[in-house]
């Protein structure tokens, strides 16, 4: 039993990093229709450049702040040069200039600042605690708290400030907000570069966990069953879809797995969201209309 | 504009396929064994799977992220099946390799007959990551082979081997030829005719009578069909030695580039988008080569390098020709007609 308890729990935490991910998925949908396949690759750029400075002898904070910085400059340009010139296209051009841009931005990062693995310490231990019988590795709870952390900043941002009721005006009605004053180039530069920032965290906390390396770009792959469970345009949404999709991961690569001869994570998220969409197609939260049939 | 789509639909195919047949016999004569096996065999398999997808996604308005996958279902059993059942020619294990696919895209094409858009995307997702892992994670369809590969049988039609690179061009030339038949034919029938008006509008569509669902899942099937053929081709006209990984998820990408690149809803469009993505990397190659750039870093560098302007040229091409390569082509020959027409 404290086995799948443990399973379970490490399954849960998984999927909030996945969730993570999707954050920064659900912040782009909302505010363009975008479907970001990028965000994987500003992961990557973004625990390459922390861990380079970090490397050459920054500070902790210097590092966090020149790597914000340089998000918010690839918001700026991602904006400027891509969806500006391709706004009012199909949802599926614009995810395929998002593949183009994956390749730039992983890309640049690894000419830039090499193709070596990079280990990265933020000062947290990785060891394993006994809370109640159930082993559960400090790192995950810190990691944890800094996710709730950070999604509770961004509910006050969107619900409080000035910004954040314009992007949510932009998500509700784009003409409308737009008939008002709001400027769209400029939500689209803001909510890239907090997708940028959800990136740095991200790619942080993973980047902990398995080295800074190209395959965090790959997290991408994740997201998008966790964004169908949860619905595209909710973050709460994107937390359960992310949890339900770590935790039952976890538990069928363990009890599943052996039946079929060997691990099942990188497809059954998949079948699971397929799943889900059958029965519940707009995702568990989500509040935009899904084509239906 | 309508008048010039309907002249186009409505060209009799007689004259596309022996057009075809007079290039095809011609090209051996001016290209080398490194252009037939490195450039013409890649650009015509993989703009046949352009088609393949192209059938689906540019017809019938339905989503595939999961090309490959069907190209993997068709290149295990082709290798399946000559080495499970001696003495079955060449052109029926191409076909059904291509039917099994086409069972596997009705399968994952279920799901589109409740969701739409861009969430389709993550069904063919699925097969896409399932059947890698099928394929690398039960050995007996690689014939318990250590290294999980596959490796091409003797091709051979009524006893004529097909091993040299000239062979193996006519074996993909020849399939080339009869699949875009079969997409000529299909498209401008009434299966093709109804594919785009569900595309368009699929309300009216079943208003007018038209069985949606059966429809779609038609679409699935024969995508999938022309993509299980592709992928023997891949597999044993071209690479020769594969495995599951090879049909991965960046395989079914640059189907999808080519698509979008080549031209949606068209036939031809797809082999420029193929040869775009077959050329670009082997040009970048060349210019590195020429330019000598190697002060700027080691290979590893200099292969970012290419992915950097790869991504910045397909950005590009997105945001400068909305209608793919072959609108560029469109109006160039346009401009030709209009400046003798005068």
């Amino acid at each position: 039993m404290s086995f799948f308890l443990e399973t379970l729990i490490t399954g849960l935490f998984a999927g909030l990093m996945y969730a993570l991910v999707a954050i920064g998925f659900v912040l782009i949908y909302k505010a363009s229709g975008v479907f970001n396949f990028a965000q994987g690759a500003m992961v990557f750029l973004a625990a390459l450049a922390f861990v380079t400075l970090v490397e050459h002898g920054f500070p902790f904070w210097i590092a966090f702040l020149a790597t914000a910085a340089l998000m918010v400059v690839v918001a700026i340009l991602v904006e400027a040069l891509v969806l500006r010139p391709l706004r009012n296209r199909d949802s599926l051009t614009l995810f395929m200039a998002t593949l183009g841009l994956s390749f730039v931005i992983d890309g640049t990062a690894q000419f830039f600042l090499g193709t070596d693995v990079h280990m990265l310490d933020l000062g947290i231990d990785d060891i394993a605690e006994d809370y109640a019988g159930i082993l559960i590795s400090h790192f995950d709870i810190v990691a944890s708290l800094i996710v709730v952390t950070l999604v509770a900043v961004l509910a006050i941002v969107f619900s409080k400030t000035r910004m954040g009721v314009s992007l949510r005006a932009v998500a509700d009605d784009t003409l409308a907000a737009q008939s008002i004053g709001i400027r769209l180039p400029v939500i689209w530069r803001i909510v890239w570069s907090v997708a940028g920032l959800v990136a740095l965290v991200a790619g942080l906390l993973w980047g902990a966990r398995q080295g800074v390396q190209f395959s965090l770009s790959l997290i991408t792959l994740k997201a998008l069953p966790v964004l169908i469970i949860g619905g595209f345009s909710s973050i709460p949404g994107a937390i359960a879809g992310g949890l339900i999709v770590g935790a039952s991961e976890a538990l069928a690569d363990i009890y599943l797995g052996p039946l079929v001869n060997g691990s099942v994570s990188t497809w059954f998220a998949y079948i699971l969201a397929v799943a889900f969409l059958l029965i519940r197609p707009a995702g568990l939260f989500g509040d935009r209309d899904i084509e239906r049939v | 504009m309508p008048s010039g789509l309907l002249s186009r639909l409505d060209a009799p195919l007689l004259p596309i396929v022996a057009g075809l047949l007079v290039t095809f016999a011609v090209i051996p004569a001016m290209a080398d064994d490194y252009w037939l096996s490195s450039i013409i065999i890649p650009t015509l398999v993989m703009g046949l799977a352009g088609i393949g997808l192209n059938l689906l996604q540019g017809y019938a308005g339905l989503v595939s992220l999961g090309s490959a996958a069907f190209m993997l279902i068709g290149a295990f059993s082709a290798y399946n099946l000559i080495l499970r059942v001696p003495g079955l020619p060449l052109p029926l294990v191409l076909l059904i390799s291509g039917l099994i696919a086409a069972a596997a895209g009705v399968v994952f094409g279920l799901p589109s007959l409740r969701i739409r858009g861009f969430y389709l995307g993550a069904s063919t997702l699925g097969a896409q990551f399932f059947f890698e892992w099928l394929f690398s994670n039960f050995t007996w369809f690689s014939n318990d082979s250590q290294s999980l590969t596959i490796s091409a049988p003797r091709l051979e039609i009524l006893g004529y081997s097909l091993q040299s690179p000239l062979g193996r061009y006519f074996l993909a030339a020849s399939v080339t030829v009869l699949l875009i038949g079969l997409a000529f034919l299909i498209v401008r029938s009434r299966l093709g005719r109804e594919w785009m008006a569900i595309r368009d509008m699929e309300t009216a569509a079943s208003v007018l009578g038209i069985r949606v669902a059966r429809r779609k899942l038609q679409a699935y099937a024969i995508s999938s069909f022309f993509l299980g053929v592709t992928g023997v081709l891949w597999a044993f006209a071209y690479l020769g030695t594969s495995d599951a990984h090879t049909f991965n998820l960046d395989k079914s990408f640059q189907v999808l580039f080519i698509v979008l690149i080549g031209g949606v809803a068209t036939i031809f469009g797809n082999f420029l988008g193929a040869a775009f993505i077959v050329l670009t990397p082997i040009l970048l190659d060349r210019v590195v080569l020429a330019a000598d750039l190697s002060f700027l870093g080691d290979q590893g560098a200099l292969t970012n390098l290419q992915r950097i302007i790869f991504g910045a040229i397909i950005i590009l091409l997105l945001i400068k020709e909305p209608d793919g390569l072959s609108a560029l082509l469109r109006r160039a020959r346009q401009a030709v007609r209009n400046r003798y027409a005068g």
